[in-house]
């Protein structure tokens, strides 16, 4: 077993029974680098230091928490994902009346802006309800307000010409001190809800569910409880999109789910 | 550590990181060149790439090379015979149990894959076990993470800087880590040839 393995693990419990945050099913190699950058910058020289801190701090906590939970940081990553979406799912979502839309891990909402917007430029907002969800209140917080630094909009433009948008980003927010802020008319379809893939179930029925570099941060057994809940919350033919190198593949799932675009990880659900 | 890599050593690895970033990729397809055998541990390759744009590198390494070359996915196991590109955009983790774990988080050293991130999930997980080449490349990333492998008592191997069109990035691993061995590129394939050679031959376990 690595090194510091029973201190990270320890540390972990006190976190669940604490705090009731379920991490131990994250991917052991990319939380033990955050948990370690926390501890630099925390300013804590071992593990079992900062697990005492936790132990007897909510306020340090929060702050590893931050670490702990990646922030997602791009709008329209993945240029041929939107066009896989654009072509081949949204045409099909089309034909129902009405469409529910789970972004799981959704953290500071960049991704859930860039599938509103999407879905707004093929006619299907007014008819959609998006349900973004994460663990981490502060990122949901963030998320809902819909604000953004001026200064990563320049990206995100390029980002979004990129992955077929048919505008221009500037049509879907105002710019005040320093900031964009995206308009109502996209937040307003968007429920913001915290929501555990470790710990917390199905919640509605939905046509697509968006999950993408997320699982990542989750080992294989956590990964297959999350796939589970995907399959049990999608209606039949219902898609699945993973992030550019995730894959159904090693997981146990894969049998439920036809491949819509190996290459932008699309997939369908089977009937 | 600082000495050549002896059968008895070479044995003993049960992975191996390449890395590097301007001026590597030449050296890399002369490393791979003369593998081929389904029993060498895995190789994982980290090569810095623009972010923007799907990679041709393991098209570019499988022509090179008997081994299986793909670009890594999520969970991916790490087999013997295969060589496992990091893609552009993410960090390159390798799990104790012999699988691959991806990250977008920041860039390090400017960097996404970053070698130093690779490096030092392979230190952790492979420990002595660990086998780390440093190549040509106009950054300092690896340098912390070769530190990191020898640390863990794994061996070191780093380009000689003589022979790196960019001299910066092997320069740096050899200030950082002075017992790391520095080679021409032909002794570092001579190296690996070795590795492969001294490959257990039973069985075909991604972590023994």
């Amino acid at each position: 077993m690595a090194e510091g393995a029973g201190e990270l693990a320890e540390l972990l419990e006190v976190i669940l029974a604490q705090y009731h945050y379920d991490f131990r099913g994250y991917s052991l190699a990319s939380l033990r680098r955050r948990v370690s950058q926390a501890m630099e910058r925390m300013g804590h020289r071992s593990i079992a230091e900062l697990t005492r801190a936790v132990a007897e701090s909510p306020r340090v906590f929060a702050r590893l928490l931050d670490f702990v939970t990646v922030p997602y940081s791009d709008m329209f990553r993945d240029a041929s994902y939107f066009l896989a979406l654009r072509q081949l799912v949204l045409p099909v979502l089309a034909t129902y009346p009405s469409l529910k839309v789970w972004i799981a891990g959704c953290s500071t909402g960049e991704e859930v802006y860039s599938l509103a917007i999407v879905l707004a430029e093929q006619g299907l907002l007014e008819r959609t309800v998006i349900y973004a969800t994460d663990i981490h209140p502060g990122s949901l917080s963030r998320a809902s307000a819909g604000i953004y630094k001026l200064d990563r909009v320049r990206q995100f433009s390029q980002n979004y010409l990129a992955a077929g948008g048919t505008g221009s980003l500037a049509d879907y927010y105002r710019a005040a001190h320093g900031s964009v802020v995206f308009d109502r008319a996209l937040t307003k379809r968007i429920v913001f809800t915290d929501h555990s893939l470790a710990t917390d179930s199905v919640f509605a029925e939905v046509q697509l569910v968006s999950c993408r570099n997320v699982l990542i941060y989750f080992n294989s057994t956590l990964q297959n409880r999350a796939l589970a809940l995907f399959r049990d919350a999608l209606c039949r033919r219902g898609f699945l999109g993973l992030g550019s190198r995730e894959t159904l593949r090693f997981s146990g799932v894969a049998p439920d789910f036809d491949t819509v675009d190996a290459e932008a990880r699309i997939y369908q659900r089977r009937p | 550590m600082g000495r050549a890599l002896d059968a008895a050593r070479a044995k003993e690895v049960g992975l191996v990181a390449i890395g590097g970033s301007a001026g590597a990729l030449p050296v890399v397809k002369l490393l791979l060149r003369g593998l081929g055998s389904p029993h060498m541990p895995p190789i994982v390759v980290v090569i810095h790439v623009r972010e923007d744009r799907p990679t041709l590198l393991a098209d570019v390494l499988s022509r090179a090379t008997a081994l299986q070359v793909r670009v890594a996915e999520d969970k991916e196991p790490l087999e013997r015979g295969g060589v496992f590109v990091a893609p552009p955009g993410y960090h390159m983790l390798i799990e104790s149990g012999g699988t691959v774990a991806l990250s977008t988080e920041e860039p390090v050293n400017f960097s996404r894959p970053s070698i130093d991130v690779a490096f030092e999930s392979l230190a952790v997980a492979y420990g002595a076990r660990a086998l780390g080449v440093l190549l040509s490349g106009a950054s300092q990333d690896g340098a912390a993470g070769l530190a990191a492998i020898a640390r863990a008592g794994g061996s070191v191997l780093v380009q000689d800087p003589i022979t790196a069109e960019h001299p910066t990035m092997p320069s740096a691993g050899l200030e950082r880590e002075p017992s790391a061995l520095s080679q021409a590129p032909e002794e570092l394939a001579a190296a690996l040839r070795v590795v492969e050679a001294a490959a257990p031959h039973g069985g075909r376990s991604s972590h023994d």
